[in-house]
């Protein structure tokens, strides 16, 4: 029996893993992509029964990938479950995405992973990759089972939320990383450096009497790490960077040959301290009606508008090779508290692609820089060649964007438990109108 | 008997001055509107100095304090204030360690509301929690009675209150504010209250305790506000020196700087205070550690406006509470 087929037309097609950038038509047969070809091309063959999508005036591309996100389960099923989390990710587009270990219990060991990917099977709208934990109860002490952890389908070792903060067991879990092919994503921050900080220290910080964290905090153990990388030959990525100099210590490695990928956020690409004071409020103006809202706490937190255009000209340049969305979704009371209570996140999935293209329509970055670092670049990260492409016989996980649409972001409205965004009430443009996941629509606007 | 009382209700306010309902923090407070509670607290300090110290003009008023750090003198200084202009009074207790999230607060928050209070006098160890209350509160006026390291406005009011009283006009006047500043929501709320008003501002203290970045020293005009890490320097010709408590409760951690270094380079003792104007008058916001931000001498020495301070608190928040509950309602 001849497998259903779908010809997306019209559209923009950009897939990096091809250099392709132009106007194409995607023929997709059953789960797989089939073919890529010129515009109306396909019309020459008969195919009665083709779901045809018009993508006229959209953006084409494969589904992307998210490298980090916390779906929260097991054990916090009231900020998120896997199904709510990949409903989410389908809304925003992603069509893979890599969950953080830090749940309760903390994802370290192969019944973990195995319940993890059942639950996902049953429950997931979109693929589902474990990252596991680098120790064993995420307590830095002691290396997990990595090897047999690998092999149970692990792409990635992390203690996310908490650094590696020991140095010996971070060395020998880089050293070990090359052995079982993945890499150790870190939460780099030398926590000692700032104790009890929940903001940006600088301007914003001292203006509104919270305890800052210094750029130095994270530059100091990314430092460290990138020493380790090279001391080791261990595969180093570093989650989330924050900070200019972070940047130029990337660029530094990368140049010596270590070793070394890192990512960044949408928030932390676009948004600065200044949002903790009120995202219209310059300095003499009340913080009554807008300061301290408790969506802005984030960690690493958002830093200076220094740092924010170093991050956004470190991703243009490749420095920074991926935009990974940290979405860490919580409940409201675990918000609704003063900023130092707070629990530190960002709900992320649904608003990433707006944020993104809110720096393309500044042209501060290029579509294809944004595609590829959701694409080819955090499926190279975890040496998965398989996903991130629209190449003949894969998977066919297909995202298709406008990137012209205004829309106002309703956190109401996310598929999301977490309505936890600073960004509720903006007016963005760009929207993800059609999610495709192994060749079925999971998200439609 | 109530004449002041009358007279203050019948008042007609400057128009140009927009209602106020929140005090959170002097930020956003008009040189005007600071001119009107200092001048408020003139008549308020009138009433205190008569046989029979009340007003009726709160009558039928509640005010609640709601104090979520232990307070001795603030927490008494605003009680008195509601209680000479005859509202009703009702102080609450809460023990931080008590309240696990801010869920409470928020209900702890909407049952004053439902109580039907006209002020909120709240003071949080939790920078920004005035902030969101009067978010998400409607009808009640909040007053800031410090939060965190954020801002203690009321006290901010009563030092210049204190200043005018002896320097007149503080524009072009020396005020240093010594000790540990980044800490301080005294100092905080001070520089904003100061550089409005026109003195020039020296911040002064060990490093760790100053500021870093240029968020205060772009405060007001032409460098209106500066560091400086030298007392002695931050002396010279001073006009008011304002010495603060090292909150060592307010430090993460314990052990990061030395007692004795900070007394050697930072105590403000009767020889450094030589190098002020003869003048100069020496202010501290309380509760003095005698020894050790301030010598035993200078805090009781002639110099001393300390215990002043403390009878300005009640006048300076008499007049907030007036303007905050009588204030509205004229200029509805």
């Amino acid at each position: 029996m001849s497998k259903r087929r779908l010809l997306i037309q019209g559209g923009r097609l950009i897939d990096p893993t091809q250099n392709l950038d132009e106007q194409k038509d995607l023929l997709v047969n059953g789960t797989t992509i089939e073919a890529v070809g010129d515009p109306g091309i396909f019309d020459a063959i008969d195919l009665p029964d083709a779901q045809r999508i018009d993508a006229t005036g959209t953006v084409v591309t494969p589904g992307f990938v998210d490298l980090h996100c916390h779906l929260r389960e097991p054990g916090f099923e009231d900020k998120e479950t896997i199904e709510t989390g990949t409903l989410a990710a389908a809304a925003g587009g992603f069509t893979t995405v890599c969950a953080m270990p830090n749940t309760e219990p903390a994802v370290d060991t192969v019944a973990g992973v195995q319940f993890l990917l059942q639950k996902a099977r049953q429950e997931g709208k979109v693929r589902v990759l474990p990252i596991a934990a680098v120790t064993r109860g995420r307590k830095g002490v002691e290396l997990t089972d990595m090897s047999e952890l690998a092999d149970a389908g692990v792409v990635g070792f992390s203690d996310d939320g908490d650094p590696v903060s020991d140095g010996y067991v971070m060395r020998y879990a880089l050293a070990y990383s090359s052995l079982v092919g993945c890499p150790i994503i870190n939460h780099s921050e030398d926590r000692t450096i700032a104790p009890g900080g929940v903001m940006n220290y600088g301007f914003a910080s001292e203006r509104l009497g919270l305890a800052g964290i210094p750029a130095a905090a994270e530059e100091a153990m990314v430092s460290r790490d990138i020493a380790l990388a090279e001391l080791t030959g261990g595969a180093l990525h570093l989650a989330h960077l924050s900070t200019e100099r972070s940047v130029d210590l990337v660029k530094n490695a990368k140049e010596r040959g270590i070793r070394v990928t890192a990512e960044a956020t949408p928030h932390h690409l676009v948004l600065t301290d200044r949002w903790v004071t009120g995202s219209a409020a310059g300095l003499g103006a009340s913080l009554v009606s807008s300061g301290y809202d408790t969506n802005t706490k984030v960690s690493p937190p958002l830093r200076s508008d220094t740092d924010v255009r170093a991050l956004q000209r470190g991703l243009e340049e490749g420095i920074v090779d991926v935009v990974a969305t940290d979405h860490a979704p919580h409940t409201a009371m675990d918000k609704l508290c003063s900023y130092d209570e707070a629990a530190f996140g960002i709900s992320g999935l649904e608003t990433a692609l707006c944020l993104l293209l809110h720096l393309f329509d500044q042209g501060v970055l290029s579509l294809e820089t944004i595609v590829r670092s959701l694409t080819e670049a955090p499926a190279r990260v975890i040496g998965r060649s398989d996903i991130g492409s629209l190449r003949k016989g894969r998977q066919a996980d297909i995202t298709i964007f406008d990137p012209k649409m205004v829309w106002k972001v309703d956190s109401r409205t996310f598929l999301s438990k977490g309505k936890n965004t600073p960004l509720n009430g903006v007016d963005v443009k760009g929207r993800v109108v059609k999610t495709i996941f192994a060749g079925s629509t999971v998200f439609s606007l | 008997m109530s004449r002041v009382g009358e007279l203050l209700v019948t008042e007609t306010l400057p128009t140009r001055i927009p209602p106020r309902k929140h005090v959170i923090d002097l930020d956003d407070f008009l040189v005007e509107e600071i001119e009107r509670v200092l001048s408020v607290t003139d008549a308020m300090k009138e009433i205190l100095g008569r046989d029979i110290k009340k007003a009726p003009s709160l009558r039928g008023k509640t005010v609640i304090t709601l104090f979520y750090q232990p307070s001795t003198r603030t927490r008494v200084s605003f009680e008195q204030a509601a209680k000479i202009l005859n509202a009703d009074v009702i102080n609450v207790s809460v023990s931080a360690s008590s309240v696990a999230k801010g869920e409470s607060l928020l209900n702890t928050f909407r049952t004053l509301q439902a109580l039907a209070a006209d002020v909120v006098v709240i003071r949080h160890p939790h920078a920004g929690v005035p902030n969101m209350l009067a978010r998400e509160l409607e009808r009640v006026g909040i007053i800031n009675a410090g939060d965190g390291m954020h801002a203690h406005p009321t006290q901010a009011l009563v030092d210049l209150y204190t200043l005018r009283e002896h320097l007149g006009s503080l524009a072009g006047k020396k005020i240093v504010i010594v000790g540990d500043i980044i800490h301080s929501r005294v100092a905080r709320s001070n520089i904003w209250g100061l550089a409005k008003m026109g003195a020039k501002v020296t911040l002064c203290g060990p490093p760790a305790f100053l500021p870093v970045s240029e968020a205060f020293t772009q405060i007001g005009e032409e460098s209106q506000v500066s560091i400086e890490t030298s007392l002695e320097a931050s002396l010279d010709g001073a006009d008011a020196v304002m010495a603060l408590r090292v909150q060592l409760e307010n430090h993460t951690r314990r052990g990061m700087m030395s007692i004795r270094d900070y007394v050697r380079l930072y105590q403000v003792d009767e020889y450094r205070l030589e190098l002020a104007h003869p003048n100069a008058i020496v202010m501290h916001p309380g509760p003095i550690q005698e020894g050790i931000e301030i010598s035993t001498a200078v805090a009781g020495g002639a110099q001393s406006v300390i215990t002043e301070q403390v009878t300005n608190g009640v006048a300076v928040r008499m007049a907030l509470l007036y303007l905050g509950v009588i204030g509205n309602e004229s200029a509805v």
